[in-house]
């Protein structure tokens, strides 16, 4: 038991986990390199194109990676905070910290291609549909966290308000996006689905999947590079 | 507990008695940015009915958010915060207790001038007592929610304007149901589920908020 303990708290030391960050981010820079090359190969070269919507949905080979990183991410990083507040950690805080503002970038790569993409399918840049609103909420949370963790200059009350506004943020996320949800269906009746159920070519399937173990690589890495500059400021 | 929780209510009211204009200017505030809209949009009443709701709650949420920086602000400047934290008292109770001496100063004057300002809305009667029934199930929530933001921003430079990005987020889904409990009612239908769901929210937040904030108090006044 003990030693089992022993080997789960060897890496929660800053110092010890400075060397595996380093080989941890190499690695997974490398992956996510591959993964994302590959995952757009098969995207723009191989999958057909839609045959409702044209070349135009090849962006989905960016954005639906994009969006779902963007929501584990925040997960994580609740996750992290829940660790630090149990364990008194302060690498869980740091690995938050460093998570946050990648986690931003994929929401709005999120909202960004969503949007690029509603333009010629949609017709319009932007909709309230309900999951672009959510998406939107989250980029607000991401930065409300972000905020608050630059505004306090003491290091350990930073860590430790940060890791509180992230459980309650992580526990408002589902209610908030049930409520966006109804709301939206109340206003208008479904006039922009995005649903496109399982009708996807195997291949186009292939290609998101890549691109999405590409991004969460990608992910990896940078925390991990943002993980160290984090130990080197502080310890 | 309970005479605690009854004794800090009514301290926090006496205080707020004493210094009217805070409550004045919080209720005021709401007054105009409620009358600001008919202004920047242009006083079409079928326009306005449509939009009034929205703009009621709206205008709640952001008056409401202004005056949560003044929620521990006093109490911590004077060191009374830190005695209260080092009290028998349990925590929660304290920061509950707060909470609610909030609602009933920044809240509750809301609730009750909010058909005022639906009339200038020409919103129909009936809807008068289901837009200060949902303000009523709403407001509450906002000033429990918005202590832990208050608590987790306190003596921070630029704390105001912190704060509203922390809470305005979180305030999301009383806005839609409070604004769609009286959408739902103008057109007909019953708005008995929205306000169910904004009473379950209430239920929540009073539950389980307050250990949050006191937590939060807790990290600030390390």
């Amino acid at each position: 038991m003990t030693t089992q303990s022993i080997k789960w708290f060897w890496f929660a030391s800053p110092a010890t986990f400075y060397p595996l960050a380093g080989t941890l981010a190499r690695v997974t820079g490398l992956l996510a390199a591959v993964f994302t090359l590959a995952g757009l190969y098969v995207g723009f070269f191989v999958a057909p194109t839609d045959a409702q919507q044209g070349e135009a949905y090849r962006i989905i080979y960016v954005h639906v990676p994009a969006a779902w990183m963007s929501m584990f991410i925040y997960v994580v990083m609740a996750f992290w905070a829940a660790v630090g507040f149990a364990m008194q950690t302060r690498l869980s805080a740091m690995m938050a910290r460093s998570l946050a503002p990648t986690g931003a970038l994929m929401t709005f790569i999120a909202l960004w291609t969503g949007s690029l993409w509603g333009k010629p399918t949609w017709g319009t840049w932007w909709v309230w549909d309900a999951r672009l609103t959510s998406e939107l909420i989250l980029l607000f949370l991401y930065f409300g966290y972000m905020a608050l963790v630059a505004s306090i200059d003491e290091r350990r009350r930073a860590d430790k308000a940060g890791a509180l506004l992230l459980l309650v943020g992580v526990v408002n996320i589902p209610i908030i996006h049930y409520s966006v949800q109804w709301w939206n269906t109340l206003h208008q009746g479904a006039s922009v689905s995005v649903s496109k159920g399982s009708s996807m070519a195997p291949s186009m399937l292939t290609g998101m999947l890549l691109v999405a173990l590409g991004f969460w690589m990608y992910s990896i890495a940078v925390a991990m590079v943002r993980v160290r500059c984090e130990i080197r400021e502080n310890e | 507990m309970l005479a605690v929780a009854r004794t800090l209510v009514e301290r926090d009211l006496l205080l707020a008695l004493r210094r009217k204009s805070d409550v004045f200017t919080a209720l005021l505030f709401f007054v105009i940015v409620a009358s600001l809209f008919p202004l920047g949009i242009g006083a079409e009443p079928n326009q306005l009915r449509a939009i009034a709701p929205g703009v009621i709650w709206v205008a709640a949420l952001l008056s409401s958010m202004l005056s949560l920086a003044r929620l521990f602000a006093a109490d911590h400047a004077d060191g009374t915060l830190e005695q209260m934290l080092l009290g028998a008292a349990p925590l929660g109770i304290v920061v509950a207790a707060k909470a609610a001496a909030h609602w009933l100063v920044s809240g509750l004057p809301l609730v009750l001038i909010a058909p005022l300002i639906a009339l200038q809305y020409d919103l129909e009667r009936p809807l008068h007592g289901v837009l200060a029934l949902s303000l009523l199930l709403g407001t509450p929530v906002l000033s429990i929610i918005g202590a832990i933001g208050a608590a987790l921003t306190l003596g921070l430079r630029g704390g105001g304007i912190l704060l509203s990005l922390l809470v305005l987020p979180l305030y999301v889904p009383v806005l839609i149901m409070g604004a769609g409990a009286v959408e739902m009612a103008g057109a007909g239908l019953d708005p008995g589920g929205q306000l169910l769901l904004m009473g379950a929210f209430l239920v929540v937040a009073v539950a389980f908020a307050p250990l949050a904030t006191a937590a939060a108090l807790r990290i600030s006044l390390e």
